[in-house]
């Protein structure tokens, strides 16, 4: 027989509980298969938008900010240099987004039932990953039609996906108990994803932010994802150490305040969703 | 390990309520607001400013393993709250409830389906939601879809089902969850007949295969037969907890009987001699409540003054379902003799009483509407909907079969059974 479960009411913060969260493991798959086998559904192109939409945007951005604005590629053809940003940068966005949603979309099941409801945005964010695998593999394609070698730095890339995973689940987790409570949230994430991707490298090259200004910069986790996707595919100039911490720190510090934050407010979820 | 299953202690809910009116009377006002109401609710959160409401207070009760125990209430006594409190939908917010072993909740069936997926991937989505390991899913899968009945459409996507097909579904996957603990909401309004009784059998596997269950419901006769014992909820405290019968008798001839009663306060309208008193519904022990049980008499009192003489008056009821189809119109002077005798009411005070009789009505709730009027002359008042009952069926003829009769009325009619032939 297991421990007994109390329920009483929390005050202040309150533990994480991750032994829970364990347990319901398995509910995190299922969440994030749902998500992959409907996202497409009943569309005309089906997966096919998972390449499409980087593409798209990898267009615009190109001729925007290349032939118009005349920006450095750093020497590499530009297509491969923004899609290469582009890749980390949609699973970012994508993440934020749906996962800042996700607690309203879900309000059906929790004020149903009970689960570990940080699972909610947890299994959006995962849910992205599926659509960046798809994308990788044009991404390695496109770089083989321009005759380009992934670097030996390559196997550092999933440490870098880590960082977009991170942090796209720090703000994530904010955002999702922040809009619970306010909805304007769901105004403020067009906003924040468009002005998010301005401050961040991806139609433009690191190297155009004057040196006095790369660990203000820096403090843009996304920032040290992109540049670190950059160099350990295409070879660009290696990140510098001190940024990339900054980068880091300030994308595990979001992480961990999310998680606490997420946890503190947990308790009204089902009352104000 | 106790025998307990779930200890509840002064348990409460508060929510608050209601938005606070809205004051936005002048533009500047609206504009002030406009810039003071975000600051304000970003200082006191979202939900300051409105009043409080407890819908629990102050419970308490305990529930032995394997016990299962009825929980009714009328609408917004607490019942559902108690059960999203138990269930971890939602945190208390005074006392506490100790809760050991699984809990699993039927609060609303097919909690997390997609339209999209198929009726194979919904089972797996659902009882993952419901708390159900995969492994656990996969050993349970052909009972699941055998009990649902849609076999043929396990691999067709739900949106492409009928709501019957999409209910039994649900429920299967709902009903094959085994938790220590049992919540079940109100979950046999669903499906028809049949699926009804399926869903009852399936209730009492659970009753009597040692699982503790609470049983919220508004079916009295489902209450009595899986429950032993029941509390009763009312405004959010716990009322009484009893032997099933007794909770039900309780349940039934109280909370109501304030609406059991309709009362009439204007004063005499011009160039109209009648004005309406009261009215009131009394049940077989001539108790005012408007929850009433068909094996019982009903009795119907209509009072009123006459201001002056009034010709060929008649006074009468006509009775409807909620749907509005009229099920029959009466007066009192319907008899010939008495419409004799009250050729010419006089002026004064009257009381125009009938009795419905027993074992009439079918489970369900009717409307009264009233009318006095002299024939093809003049009507002097009339109200469609004077008065609302609810009709518990509780011991009607029948009862051994938990299907949904239709029709409004259910007599119990003299059958006899002859043998023509055979039979030993």
């Amino acid at each position: 027989m297991n421990e007994p479960v109390i329920l009483k009411p929390s005050r202040g913060w309150v533990a994480l509980n991750l032994k829970d969260l364990w347990q319901y493991r398995e509910l995190v798959f299922f969440l994030t298969w749902r998500d992959v086998l409907v996202r497409y559904k009943q569309t005309v192109l089906g997966a096919a938008w998972a390449i499409l939409q980087p593409l798209i945007n990898m267009v615009v951005l190109t001729v925007i900010f290349g032939n118009l604005a005349g920006m450095s590629s750093e020497g590499f053809p530009r297509p491969v240099f923004t899609f290469s940003a582009l890749l980390p940068w949609g699973l970012f966005s994508k993440a934020m987004s749906d996962a800042g949603r996700s607690m309203l979309a879900s309000r059906a099941m929790i004020t149903k039932v009970y689960f570990p409801r940080l699972i909610v945005p947890l299994s959006k964010v995962l849910g992205g990953l599926v659509d960046f695998v798809i994308a990788f593999a044009v991404l390695l394609a496109m770089m083989a039609y321009y005759g380009i070698m992934p670097t030996a730095a390559v196997w550092t890339l999933p440490l870098f996906l880590l960082l977009a995973i991170v942090t796209a689940l720090g703000i994530g987790l904010w955002l999702s108990a922040l809009n619970v409570m306010y909805r304007d949230i769901g105004y403020i994430l067009p906003f924040l994803t468009q002005l998010w991707l301005l401050i961040t490298p991806v139609a433009y090259s690191a190297t155009e932010v004057p040196a006095k200004w790369q660990l203000v910069y820096a403090l843009n986790p996304m920032a040290g994802v992109v540049e670190g996707f950059r160099w350990a595919l295409l070879g660009t100039r290696q990140p510098e150490s001190l940024p990339l911490a900054v980068s880091s720190g300030i994308a595990v510090l979001l992480f961990i305040t999310g998680l606490y934050y997420f946890r503190r407010m947990e308790r009204v979820f089902a009352d104000m969703v | 390990m106790s025998d307990i299953a779930v200890r509840v202690v002064n348990l409460g809910k508060m929510y608050t309520i209601g938005a606070a009116p809205d004051r936005y009377r002048t533009l500047r006002d609206t504009l002030v607001n406009f810039v003071r109401e975000p600051i304000r609710r970003l200082r006191y959160g979202a939900g300051s400013g409105k009043e409080t409401f407890w819908a629990l207070q102050d419970i308490s009760f305990e529930v032995r393993q394997g016990q299962v125990l009825g929980v009714i209430g009328h609408n917004g006594a607490g019942k559902s709250t108690l059960l999203k409190v138990l269930s971890r939908v939602t945190e208390p917010t005074a006392g506490y409830a100790e809760i050991h072993g699984r809990v699993g909740s039927l609060l609303e069936v097919g909690t997390g389906f997609h339209p999209e997926l198929t009726g194979r991937e919904n089972i797996y989505l659902n009882g993952a939601i419901l708390g159900m390991r995969r492994a656990e899913i996969d050993r349970k899968f052909d009972e699941i879809v055998d009990f649902s009945g849609v076999e043929k459409f396990i691999d067709t996507p739900v949106k492409r089902y009928s709501s019957g097909m999409y209910l039994r579904l649900a429920f299967a996957v709902a009903a094959h969850l085994e938790p220590e603990i049992l919540v079940v909401d109100e979950v046999l309004a669903v499906g028809d007949a049949e699926f009804q009784r399926k869903c009852l059998g399936k209730m009492s596997d659970v009753a009597q295969s040692g699982r503790t269950v609470l049983f919220v419901s508004h079916n009295m006769s489902a209450i009595l037969r899986l429950t032993e014992e029941t509390i009763v909820l009312e405004h959010g405290q716990l009322a009484l907890r009893a032997p099933s019968p007794q909770a039900v008798d309780y349940y039934l001839s109280s909370g109501f009987a304030e609406s059991g009663e309709r009362i009439w306060q204007e004063n005499f309208k011009k160039g109209n001699p009648f004005r309406p008193l009261a009215l009131r519904l009394r049940d077989g022990q001539g108790r005012i409540t408007n929850a009433l049980r068909s094996i019982e008499p009903l009795t119907l009192e209509f009072e009123y003054e006459l201001s002056e003489p009034v010709q060929g008056l008649r006074v009468g009821i006509y009775l409807s379902t909620m749907q509005g189809e009229t099920i029959f119109t009466s007066f009192d002077t319907d008899d010939p003799a008495r419409y004799e005798a009250f050729g010419v009411r006089p002026a004064g005070r009257f009381v125009s009483r009938c009795v419905i009789p027993a074992d009439f009505f079918n489970e369900g709730r009717y409307v009264i509407g009233l009318n006095a009027s002299t024939y093809r002359v003049r009507r002097y008042f009339q109200e469609d909907r004077a008065i609302v009952f609810t009709i518990d069926p509780a011991g009607a003829p029948g009862m051994q079969w938990p299907e949904v009769r239709l029709g409004p009325i259910r007599p119990r009619l003299e059958w006899t059974i002859q043998t023509v032939e055979g039979g030993r």
